[in-house]
């Protein structure tokens, strides 16, 4: 069990947000979560995929390919910090809403219901993403939008349907619990009064350690080939396949290239179409376009979709083989993706698939959620 | 017949035009009969004296020393690609075929045995994905006859130094030979016709020679699409839709396309009715174009014979220009510093498409192009501007370079590294990345604490190898460990021996992140 954790619910206890009285000195974790080690004060990823070649940097490959570029070197105190606040709905405007809230731990940081919900039981448009291994991501939201982890938090915090508050209301909520401005201290030395841009630094350096590279295909992919089973390997081979083409965007190692491609998948019933990366960029050829997400842990992350429009991998895995284009809406001309064809799949290569994907599994380095939080409310879960 | 007579006399034929090598192949292979390891000594003996021998960074016969499996029709390919080990060589009788065979592994090579004109086939009867997939580095493939596949006929993900080789596909799905993420590469002496997309496409790919291949009957014959340092020489391309494609195709993680050789091919007819798939890119390219430069960067082309294509000889367009692409604000939509050396032309653009047209109306000729150029792209150049019908090319200059003669190769002197180590202490990056998921320090985690492993092996990290290896269930309150044996003997004793040395000073003490029952 983990000492701080203890520490912290022992003092908290069930102290109100708004009245959270003196709390005596709470000790950020010195240590670097697993697969990361501490090299000159800050955490550095390790993995056997460092070990492998990457073609132009780009991070993209068969199954001894190298990753993409990565940020890591935070200190074991931010990502410490930024855990609890992941955690700590203080960070809404109502106090009701955390991270943790649509990015849910227990299903692949991301969230069951097909749209999220935000402040005062608002439904957003689209349905929170995985967070895992989001540290590797050049391009955040379903739009593709943001570019850096501090970028993308500003997004749901201050979103008037997700969070809902302001950079002033975060300041004033987090300095007015004494337990934060003492974590704050410690992991931003000097703070005098918190700040948010620490609040984005945190949650980052949090994200950052969400790496899940140890499936069972990991395994098969450094060389053990008993890993999966049979049915397993027909659906990796169906997966890679240039019929079914899943590998050409949901590029190995991370099961994404990282592109925006339009593909014209269903709104949900009465919904107007989603412009995504269209409105974003400007581009008309990009109108119903959308970031390839990563499959890493696919298999925990339903619904799937921008708006949780299927609710098993296995009718998502069916919309590829439905005919190019046939749920764009009437009167919409979407650039579909060149990708997007008439593979024929059969039910059993579509069941295959669905076995492949679940082999993509990995959560050794699930981070603890908090029995407590500092500001005494509730914590997400 | 005296097929040495027939032989000298097609390699007459052969430095007389500078082709007929299909025919030399054909003769070479057809007298052999007994089992071969590899066709590259025949090949070679048959280019001539402008060949030159692989380099030492490709996969060839009886350099690794490995075993020899033979196959026969009704056995499972598949079944001994799992028993062979790196440096062996997969023989595959004649007969047929009904199977998709994966190679996950380095250095094998899947070679069909020729008797007379009987060949190993692989049939997918238009139901198998893929004939041949592959991940693993140093792969050859050589002497197959594909037919009837779905997907691809022979398909690289990331597999470093390949050779596919002397191989007859047709009729086999969208790509015939596709190697992706790939460095270092030989496709050569390959014949593939009725492919619906690019017969052989180098996608995203570093330092690959595509040479001596025939290439007719599909929508593109030869594409080099987002790579870099690649010659396509020696082939014949004739009655596909295009050609001999370079693009930098949109939406793609690698973005870029340059230092593209394209010389001393045949490029005819190339009249083909475009039958690629609706919505893929290669549905845009006009039927009757011999060479496609799109968006691509440094391209040479040179020394071909380009002829009786009716639309154009060569287009060079930029992403606008193009039917069917989808924006990409990361990519350069422009192709760049393109030389158009000498060249044959002969009675290209006698049927242009009406874009085409609508040029030579506003340029006032009638006459259809050799050479045509639409949109963007600065720092391109003729080597012999009076040889060739060309339009719209007045941003062009005047090459200064005369000829390609001194790229000679950009295939690799020693092999692309499949692993380069780039982690000072492997076995820390090992401990840090596998072992410590489960094993803390000093707290309980999935497995015990590192300090009590410690205090049982001290100053045995060979008896931590060896169990990690093969573990054996030893405590009755703990999860049976997986076995490591994925880690190489030297890797596992790098990792028991950092274990021992994990001490218990800060910053050292149980994670943050460590699991806990309140999850």
């Amino acid at each position: 069990m983990n000492r701080t954790i203890v520490l912290l619910a022992a003092l908290v206890g069930t102290t109100a947000a708004s009245v959270a009285g003196p709390v005596a000195p709470i000790a950020l974790s010195r240590g670097c979560p697993a697969s990361f080690a501490l090299e000159q004060g800050r955490c550095r990823l390790h993995t056997p995929y460092q070990d492998y070649a990457s073609l132009a940097g780009a991070g993209v490959g068969g199954l001894k390919a190298g990753l993409p570029a990565f940020r890591d070197g935070f200190t074991p105190a931010q990502i410490d910090l930024g855990r609890y606040l992941f955690f700590d709905p203080v960070l809404s405007a109502t106090g009701q809403v955390a991270c943790a809230s649509c990015h849910r731990p227990g299903h692949g940081f991301a969230d069951p219901r097909a749209l999220s919900v935000g402040v005062g039981g608002h439904e957003v448009r689209r349905n929170a993403p995985s967070l895992w291994n989001v540290g590797f991501l050049q391009k955040l939201f379903w739009d593709g939008r943001a570019h850096s982890l501090e970028e993308q938090v500003q997004g749901p915090l201050y979103g008037e349907r997700e969070m809902g508050t302001t950079p002033g209301k975060l300041e004033a909520a987090l300095n007015a619990v004494a337990a934060y401005r003492d974590l704050f201290s410690q992991a931003f030395p000097g703070t005098q009064s918190i700040q948010s841009t620490q609040v984005y630094t945190a949650l980052a350096a949090f994200e950052s350690t969400l790496v899940s590279l140890n499936s069972r295909y990991d395994l098969y992919a450094h060389g053990v080939h008993d890993a999966l089973t049979t049915p397993e390997i027909e659906g990796l081979n169906v997966f890679r396949s240039f019929v079914a083409r899943c590998g050409e965007c949901h590029t190995p190692p991370l099961f994404t290239n990282q592109q925006i491609a339009v593909i014209g998948m269903p709104e949900p019933r009465g919904h107007a179409l989603d412009p995504g990366a269209g409105a974003v960029t400007g581009i008309p050829g990009l109108r119903g376009g959308f970031r390839v997400p990563s499959l890493r842990n696919v298999a925990l992350s339903a619904p799937y979709g921008h708006a949780g429009q299927f609710a098993t991998l296995r009718e998502t895995v069916g919309f590829y083989t439905g005919g190019r284009g046939h749920a764009v809406p009437k009167g919409e001309h979407l650039q579909l993706h060149w990708h997007i064809w008439e593979p024929h799949l059969s039910a059993a290569e579509l069941d295959r698939l669905v076995d492949f994907l679940a082999t993509l599994t990995d959560q050794t380095f699930l981070p603890a959620t908090p029995t407590a939080v500092p500001s005494g409310l509730p914590p997400a879960t | 017949m005296n097929s040495k007579a027939l032989l000298s006399a097609v390699l007459i034929a052969l430095v007389a035009a500078g082709g007929g090598y299909l025919y030399a192949r054909r003769t070479v292979i057809a007298t052999a009969t007994a089992p071969v390891e590899s066709t590259a000594s025949a090949l070679s003996s048959a280019r001539g004296k402008g060949g030159g021998a692989t380099p030492g960074s490709l996969p060839e016969a009886g350099q690794a020393g490995g075993h020899v499996w033979v196959v026969k029709p009704e056995e499972s390919i598949q079944a001994v690609v799992e028993k062979a080990q790196p440096g062996d060589t997969i023989q595959v009788l004649p007969g047929t075929y009904h199977q998709t065979v994966y190679i996950d592994k380095d250095n094998i090579a899947l070679v069909g045995v020729i008797h007379g004109s009987d060949w190993p086939t692989f049939d997918g009867e238009g139901k198998r994905n893929d004939a041949v997939l592959y991940s693993g580095n140093g792969v050859r493939v050589e002497n197959l006859h594909i037919v009837n596949y779905k997907g691809n006929a022979i398909m690289g993900q990331a597999g470093n130094n390949f050779v596919i080789r002397h191989n007859r596909i047709s009729n086999s799905g969208v790509y015939g030979i596709f190697p992706e993420f790939a460095q270092n590469g030989l496709i050569e002496y390959n014949e593939l016709v009725g492919i619906e997309d690019a017969a052989i496409y180098v996608g995203m790919c570093d330092n690959i020679e595509v040479a001596h291949n025939e290439v007719h009957g599909n929508v593109a014959g030869i594409e080099i699409e987002n790579s870099r340092h690649a010659i396509v020489e020696n082939n014949t391309a004739y009655d596909n839709a295009g050609g001999i494609l370079t693009f930098i195709t949109p939406g793609l993680p690698i973005k870029t396309t340059f230092d593209v050789v394209i010389r001393n091919n045949f490029v005819v007819g190339n009249n083909h009715k475009n039958f690629g798939a609706p919505g893929s890119i290669v549905s845009g390219v006009p039927s009757g174009t011999g060479i496609i430069v799109m968006a691509a960067d440094d391209v040479i082309i040179e020394n071909n014979f380009i002829r009786d294509n009716k639309n154009a000889g060569i287009i060079v367009a930029d992403h606008k220009s193009f039917a069917n692409i989808t924006p990409d604000p990361e990519a350069d939509p422009n192709p760049d510093r393109v030389s158009v050396l000498w060249n044959l032309f002969d009675n290209n653009g006698t049927d242009p498409i009406k874009e085409v047209r609508a040029l030579m109306a506003a340029n006032l000729t009638r006459e259809g192009p050799d050479l045509v150029t639409v949109g963007g792209g600065t720092g391109s150049c003729l080597g012999a501007p009076g040889t060739l019908k060309s339009l719209n090319v007045g941003s062009w200059g005047t090459c200064a370079r005369k000829s390609s003669a001194d790229i000679g190769s950009y295939l690799l002197d020693q092999p692309a590294p499949a692993r380069p180590i780039t982690a000072a202490d492997r076995g820390k990056l090992i401990y840090s990345s596998v072992c410590a998921g489960c094993h803390a320090y000093n707290v309980r985690m999935v497995g015990p604490p590192t300090q009590i492993i410690q205090a049982l092996y001290a100053g045995n990290p060979q008896g931590i190898a060896d169990y990690i290896a093969n573990p054996t269930k030893k405590r009755e309150d703990f999860p049976p460990m997986p076995k490591q044996d994925h880690l190489s003997p030297e890797l596992r004793l790098a990792v028991a021996q950092y274990l021992l040395t994990v001490n218990s000073k800060p910053p050292a003490t149980a994670p943050a992140a460590a699991p806990s029952a309140s999850r």
